[in-house]
């Protein structure tokens, strides 16, 4: 046996997961001193034998990490909240239209429209993300290219059109037409991947407020999302949060804005229904 | 100029002569240290801001030189002393030569 | 298993590196503090240095300096690749001598803020902050 496959031996039995309790806290969150957002609700009657309780990410970080979110001066992710606000505003594409031509103002337009999303679009007979529903704006009505996926100009927008629902709780339909989606969205949720062979039920469901070696394992609620984190300094969204989590199980991972990843932003997104859209959040 | 570079600065509309005044400060910058690699294997060059300063009145509150230790999105909190009503004057010098300004009015009675 | 002599070579140069590292780092702190206090004698206390115990993340750590009376802090990283973090130097016109602003940490080690006083004498505060790496925000 040779040297390298001897290391990499050794470093993946390192890396194997270990845990190590430690609970969410009790703090409160309060945006600007002003707006008090709910950071723990009754779980959702779906979640019946699962949890009792549902609680933001924020709980799970620390009190400095904490602290970036209770101010929106401080906290980073509104700088791209504010690029994004000029961007409403200027015409882009064929057809000489910017956001505001249809929509106008985004502080009345996009209120409320976060905590329904991802939701059934009949024209369209499918389920749409954010994410999606702006690219179809850009391409079908403005005349503009659409957007990486996850890239930074959309998930700027996203978090444009999220803040505006902020303190809102999310609910998000499961039933009706989206309800296959869901239900297929469920069954990856607890579908083990990779060659560390871990669901997402595995460290959100049943590890969440344990160590995962240096992190703190939270529920994995996408209230928070665009999420701006210490780690690579801009907001990242949900599907760019599934990719990584999947790949850290060591699986080839579905493509952010794959039919996969949607019926799982949807079904994770009611894992939170009750919670209140806190976007764009600060995470480590 | 480093592309969509924007100050954001927090100071107060208002104060009484002489009050004590607390300032925030941030910057959407990348801030690229010279220590990253990109995917060829070649060193990133360093950008950065390297100083920022505060003036009130043309009278100095602080004067800060940065180094790439500093994060992405450089922010400071300090607080001022002001005397008058005036201008607060706030000045990030980029590396690659950029001056990026910010001016708040302050009113003293 | 078997170690080729190209596979020992490297290790012992690793080896070697690791031990090198914190006399480098080591050198060019003490050369930084040099600079600004012209080798003058350096006190404990006056000056205070906040930051976490434990960072959540290296790349934004929060720290806040504050010296009563002092013209200058300079803070320095000394586990960085170069230790240089901000030096503060405060005007007539600023409402106290403190300061808080958001730093790289390349792994665990001490932070160091220097204060320059009005009179011209130096004091130290340093803390010790750990970086945590690994699970999935590494």
């Amino acid at each position: 046996m040779n040297f390298k496959p001897m290391t990499a031996i050794a470093a993946l039995l390192l890396s194997v997961p270990t845990f190590a309790a430690a609970d969410a806290d009790d703090d409160v969150l309060i945006v600007n001193g002003e707006t008090e957002l709910v950071t723990k609700a009754p779980a959702p009657a779906h979640l019946d034998g699962a949890l009792d309780e549902v609680m933001s990410g924020w709980h799970f970080r620390a009190d400095e990490t904490q602290a970036l979110e209770m101010d929106d001066f401080d906290n980073p992710g509104m700088l791209a909240v504010e690029a994004a606000a000029e961007v409403w505003n200027t015409v882009d594409g064929s057809e000489g239209k910017s956001c505001a031509s249809c929509h106008d103002g985004v502080e009345q337009s996009m209120k409320g429209v976060r905590a329904v999303y991802p939701k059934w679009n009949d024209a369209a007979q499918q389920v749409r993300t954010m994410e999606a529903q702006i690219n179809d704006c850009r391409e079908n009505r403005m005349g503009a290219k659409a957007w990486k996926y996850d890239g930074g100009d959309i998930t700027d927008m996203v978090a444009l059109i999220s803040l505006q629902s902020r303190g809102m709780p999310v609910n998000v339909a499961i039933d009706g037409p989206v309800q296959a989606t869901w239900e297929q969205g469920k069954e990856l949720y607890y579908a083990r991947t990779g060659q560390l062979d871990l669901s997402c039920a595995n460290c959100h469901e049943q590890n969440y407020g344990n160590m995962i070696r240096a992190d703190h394992l939270s529920q994995g609620q996408t209230n928070g999302f665009p999420a701006y984190r210490l780690k690579n300094a801009k907001l990242n969204s949900v599907h760019a949060r599934f990719k990584g989590c999947v790949r850290d199980t060591r699986a080839e991972t579905y493509k952010p804005g794959s039919p996969e990843f949607v019926a799982l932003e949807l079904y994770v997104a009611s894992r939170g229904n009750g919670l209140s859209v806190a976007a764009p959040s600060v995470r480590n | 100029m480093a592309e969509g570079v924007k100050p954001r600065v927090k100071a107060p509309k208002s104060a009484a002569a002489g009050e004590v005044v607390v300032l925030k400060t941030l910057i959407s910058h990348q801030m690229e240290s010279g220590q990253r690699k990109d995917k060829a294997g070649n060193k990133i060059p360093r950008s950065i801001i390297n100083r920022f300063t505060c003036e009130f009145n043309g009278k100095s509150v602080i004067d800060v030189t940065m180094e790439s230790a500093i994060s992405t999105n450089p922010y400071f909190e300090f607080e001022a002393t002001i005397p008058e009503t005036g201008d607060l004057k706030f000045t990030w010098y980029d590396d690659d030569g950029s001056v990026y300004e910010e001016t708040k009015s302050v009113k003293v009675g | 298993m078997e170690f080729s002599r190209r596979d020992t070579l490297a290790l012992g140069l690793g080896a070697m590196a690791l031990t090198m590292l914190p006399f480098r780092a080591h050198a060019a702190t003490d050369d930084a503090i040099a600079a600004f206090t012209g080798g003058a004698d350096i006190a404990e206390g006056g000056v205070t240095l906040t930051a976490p115990e434990i960072a959540e993340n290296g790349n934004t750590v929060p720290i806040s300096v504050a010296a009563e009376g002092a013209s200058a802090i300079m803070v320095l990283a000394t586990g960085n690749p170069t230790p240089g973090v901000a030096t503060f130097n405060f005007g007539e016109l600023a409402g106290a001598h403190s300061a808080s602003t958001r730093i790289r940490l390349a792994g665990t080690q001490d932070v160091v803020a220097i204060a320059k006083m009005a009179d011209g004498s130096f004091a130290k505060a340093s803390s010790t902050v750990k970086v945590t790496i690994g699970g999935c925000g590494g």
